[in-house]
């Protein structure tokens, strides 16, 4: 085994921070696969060491053929990848101005909210009601995005106690507006939303397939991959985006160079609640139609690690969101068709995190040498 | 004891750090390492101190080959290096700092406090330090922490002290006292190490000067004998013109009036009180002062980093008190930082977007809200060969360059436009002789160019050399209008030290 990781290792001499990142993640399906063995109790009992072998590649088999290995794996991945890319580009952009965006969660049941209202208020022409139905979600996001960085701005209330603080105030906020008449559908006691109209929908990817109502993707991937290409621009053509990185690598510069870094703040917040607040547009008016209180379940969380992994570059977070993606969609897939207990993705995905915030341990697993990670902090301490 | 280094190689990928290095150091004697930043005096050090293992050549002491592979093991042979950087903890005490790995402990790891203080007094009596163990680092000045460095060495008994470019951090009063204690440490029988790249303070303490050049040394100097000029051709490599070479000025209209300036701070403490001048076109004002005496928070506010309590400032008669820091540079103000890496640059930016740090915005670099990068590159490309700035390509980060390029890329990007008021702090802090030359040389042909040049240096010869008018600050007032060509060093020494503050006066 050590000699197959010197090999590996030597080919891999001077790898790049992407390749890195690859080998987190190989490193990370590597202890997944010791994880399975070691707890598949009644094979090792017997003896039958081949059999939990082989339990671990029927597990991940089923991991890579639930989540690309048919059209409808397919669009379950492109699904579950949706709101997950929107809110990566939400949490790197911030992180590219040195903020730490702990809200995307907020933004986007706030954007969702927004969305929603015009989804079933509305009762335009479909190619009227859903961009403006989406517009809204990047509005209500953005507004509510807004809050902690005016915060930051005028008083230096650090953003990353402000949004986790937001956070909880909008889920609870959401819970009372689904039971006012405004929201609650008619017929219902539970905080549970009116449903959007048909027209307002998100359309279905698939939806020219008769008959294929089991495959669930819709055009909000358009709008998470719009949203990436825009972030692309943003960063690599826009003056704002050369001053977000600017300011995000040394402020005090920013400062000196005659930025505007508290509008810079607070802009900065905006576009990250925007995108986010799309993500929640993308779940109410494409995945679900409707909204319940806990519409955005983990997936502001899972941000942070995307935009990490993905080291808030637009193509390295559009990955890195994909590849969440179908580690979700494949482990359903995986604990149907093996013993192997949906869970063991998060514990995948936290291995990922773990590998990647240690480069050095993977340097030295791998036996690279002049590993080149990318310098520079990701946000502003406490101190800033 | 004595030390030699023989045959020391260390390479890095694409580079030879040092090349066979031959140096020999006995204890009682003050060697000086000198040589310009990259020259290889830090990665030699870092060799002897067991940070880097030499690819070839031997370690001796007294004769005998040793092998560190580690600070501790360098340590335990009696090597000690004091850091240009402080490795202090801030919060903790001067006598917590300095017995910290070496702590007296009693039963249960109990931390004999009284015991590590009698031991810092007991050093600091001997060496005259002057120290409080009692003192909380954070509040002792730059020059104070540095003794505790010390103490810390001389706790771990070393018989060899090197002193990684000690003197980059200190005042000038604390420069002389640092060699004081450097001269206490000699006459006690240890060895000094002094690396630096300033040639006077090399002539003023070391028994031998080595100079370093591109990882050789290039030779071996008698101090008594040698001259600055002959060292400094030594470390660049061919000539350097030591002396600023300027003509007489021919100042025009006033085009920096400040009036009654007054500058507080958020706790309400006056750092600049009362400070009245101006600046005319084609002339070169100086400020002259000890660190800490306001001159940071005057080019502070001049340049919009900081409010102006009270007063006012007029650039061509246009009252900018209240302006920002970009619509100053737009009606022609350059600003050469004090602080490169803090507020100069941005260190994760490549070299082609520091040039254009300031200027993106201008209609040259952008079309609306798209920067145009062409053009960036395009001037880029001219900067980068018209500053003799040397960098592998303008791609590269900027936080890789030499400090004497760093600075370059700044004076390239501040002064390659119409300028009105030119405001350049402490603009060689840090920068080789090459680049100090080269920087002077930029900021005197600017003055003759019809430009207002507010020089801001604690490196009171830099100011004297390059001023044609001086003030001298204390204490945040201007105490002192000086003609730097009637006055000698010792008297502007003098107001900097506020010995004379009754005969001060407002230009």
């Amino acid at each position: 085994m050590k000699k197959l990781f010197n090999k590996v290792g030597e080919r891999l001499n001077r790898v790049s921070s992407m390749k890195l990142t690859l080998l987190a993640v190989l490193s990370a399906l590597i202890v997944g696969a010791f994880i399975i063995i070691v707890s598949d109790v009644d094979k090792l009992k017997n003896g039958d060491i081949v059999g939990a072998f082989s339990t671990v590649g029927s597990a991940y088999w089923a991991l890579v053929v639930g989540s690309f290995g048919s059209l409808r794996a397919i669009s379950n991945t492109i699904n579950s990848s949706t709101p997950l890319i929107l809110c990566g580009v939400s949490v790197a952009i911030a992180f590219k101005a040195g903020l730490f965006n702990i809200g995307a969660t907020g933004q986007m049941l706030a954007g969702g909210m927004a969305s929603l209202w015009v989804g079933f208020a509305m009762n335009g022409p479909g190619i009227i009601q859903v961009p403006l139905a989406v517009l809204a979600g990047a509005i209500g996001g953005a507004a509510f995005g807004a809050i902690p960085g005016i915060l930051k701005a005028r008083t230096g209330a650090h953003e990353v106690i402000t949004t986790i603080m937001l956070n909880n105030m909008m889920a609870f906020f959401i819970l009372w507006m689904l039971k006012t008449d405004l929201f609650q559908r008619e017929d219902r006691t539970d905080p549970i939303s009116k449903l959007v109209t048909a027209q307002g929908r998100l359309p279905r990817l698939f939806g020219f397939l008769d008959g294929r109502s089991d495959l669930v993707a819709h055009a909000g991937f358009f709008v998470a991959l719009g949203a990436v290409a825009a972030y692309w621009w943003f960063l690599k053509k826009s003056t704002t985006g050369f001053e977000f990185r600017a300011y995000g690598l040394n402020a005090d510069a920013a400062t000196y160079a005659g930025m505007h870094v508290k509008r810079l703040t607070v802009l900065a917040m905006v576009f990250a609640g925007a995108v986010a607040g799309m993500a929640g547009a993308a779940e109410v008016l494409g995945t679900y139609g409707y909204a319940s209180a806990n519409f955005a379940g983990n997936i502001g969380f899972d941000a942070i690690a995307i935009a990490l992994l993905g080291q808030s570059s637009p193509l390295g977070t559009l990955f890195a969101a994909i590849l969440f993606g179908a580690l979700q969609a494949g482990g359903r897939q995986m604990q149907a068709n093996s013993d192997v207990p949906i869970d063991l993705i998060v514990v995948l995905r936290a291995l990922i995190v773990m590998f990647i915030a240690a480069p050095l341990l993977v340097k030295s697993i791998w036996r690279t040498k002049s590993a080149t990670i990318s310098a520079g902090q990701t946000f502003r301490g406490w101190g800033s | 004891m004595k030390l030699e280094l023989r045959g020391i190689t260390k390479r890095f990928p694409g580079v030879v750090a040092n090349d066979n290095v031959n140096l020999t150091l006995n204890t009682g004697e003050v060697l000086s390492l000198i040589g310009e930043n990259g020259a290889g005096k830090s990665t030699l050090m870092s060799v002897l101190y067991g940070m880097y293992k030499p690819d070839e050549g031997d370690i001796l002491l007294d004769g005998s080959p040793k092998v560190f592979t580690s600070p501790a093991d360098a340590i335990a042979a009696g090597i000690g290096m004091v850091h240009q950087h402080f490795m202090l903890v801030p919060v903790f005490t001067v006598a917590e700092n300095v017995v910290l790995g070496v702590e007296p402990t009693g039963a249960l790891g109990k931390l004999h406090i009284d015991e590590a203080r009698r031991m810092v007094r007991e050093i600091s009596d001997k060496y005259s330090l002057d120290l409080d163990p009692d003192a909380v680092i954070e509040d002792l000045p730059v020059g104070v922490q540095q003794r505790v460095e010390i103490v810390k060495v001389l706790l771990r008994d070393a018989k060899v002290v090197v002193f990684d470019e000690p003197t980059a951090v200190l005042t000038p009063s604390e420069i002389i006292e640092f060699f004081e204690i450097v001269k206490t440490l000699v006459s006690a029988g240890r060895g000094v190490v002094f690396i630096t790249h300033k040639l006077k303070e090399a002539l003023n303490i070391a028994d031998r000067i080595a100079v370093l050049r591109r990882g050789k040394v290039v030779g071996e100097v008698d101090p008594k004998t040698a001259t600055e000029s002959q060292i400094a051709e030594m470390m660049v490599g061919r000539p350097v013109q030591l002396i600023v070479n300027k003509n007489s000025a021919s100042a025009g209209d006033v085009v920096l009036k400040v009036t009654d300036l007054t500058v507080l701070d958020a706790d309400g403490r006056k750092h600049v009180e009362n400070v009245s001048f101006e600046v005319r076109a084609g002339e070169i004002v100086g400020v002259a002062g000890v660190q800490g005496n306001g001159q940071t928070e005057l080019v502070e506010a001049l340049t919009g980093l900081r409010k102006a309590t009270g007063g006012t400032i007029t650039l061509d008669g246009k009252d900018l008190t209240h302006s920002n820091p970009r619509e100053r540079h737009q009606m022609g103000m350059a600003h050469i930082p004090e602080d490169r890496q803090r507020q100069g640059l941005v260190g994760g930016l490549s070299v082609a977007e520091n040039l254009v740090l300031t200027r993106y915005h201008d209609d040259q670099f952008s079309h609306g809200v798209v920067v145009d990068w062409d053009a960036a590159n395009a001037i880029a490309d001219t900067l980068i060969s018209e500053y003799d700035i040397r960098t592998p390509s303008k791609e590269t980060g900027v936080g890789t360059l030499s400090g004497g390029n760093q600075q370059k890329v700044i004076v390239a990007r501040e002064l390659s436009r119409d300028l009105r008021l030119t405001i350049a702090a402490q603009p060689t802090r840090g920068v080789d002789v090459g680049s100090i030359e080269y920087i002077h040389s930029r900021i005197v042909k600017e003055r003759d160019a019809g430009t207002a040049v507010l020089i801001v240096s604690t490196e009171l010869e830099e100011v004297m050399a390059l001023s044609d008018r001086l003030l001298v600050m204390y204490r945040g007032r201007v105490v002192a209008e000086l003609d730097p060509k009637k006055s000698t060093p010792m008297e502007v020494g003098l107001y900097m030290a506020g010995s004379r503050p009754d005969s001060a006066v407002n230009a």
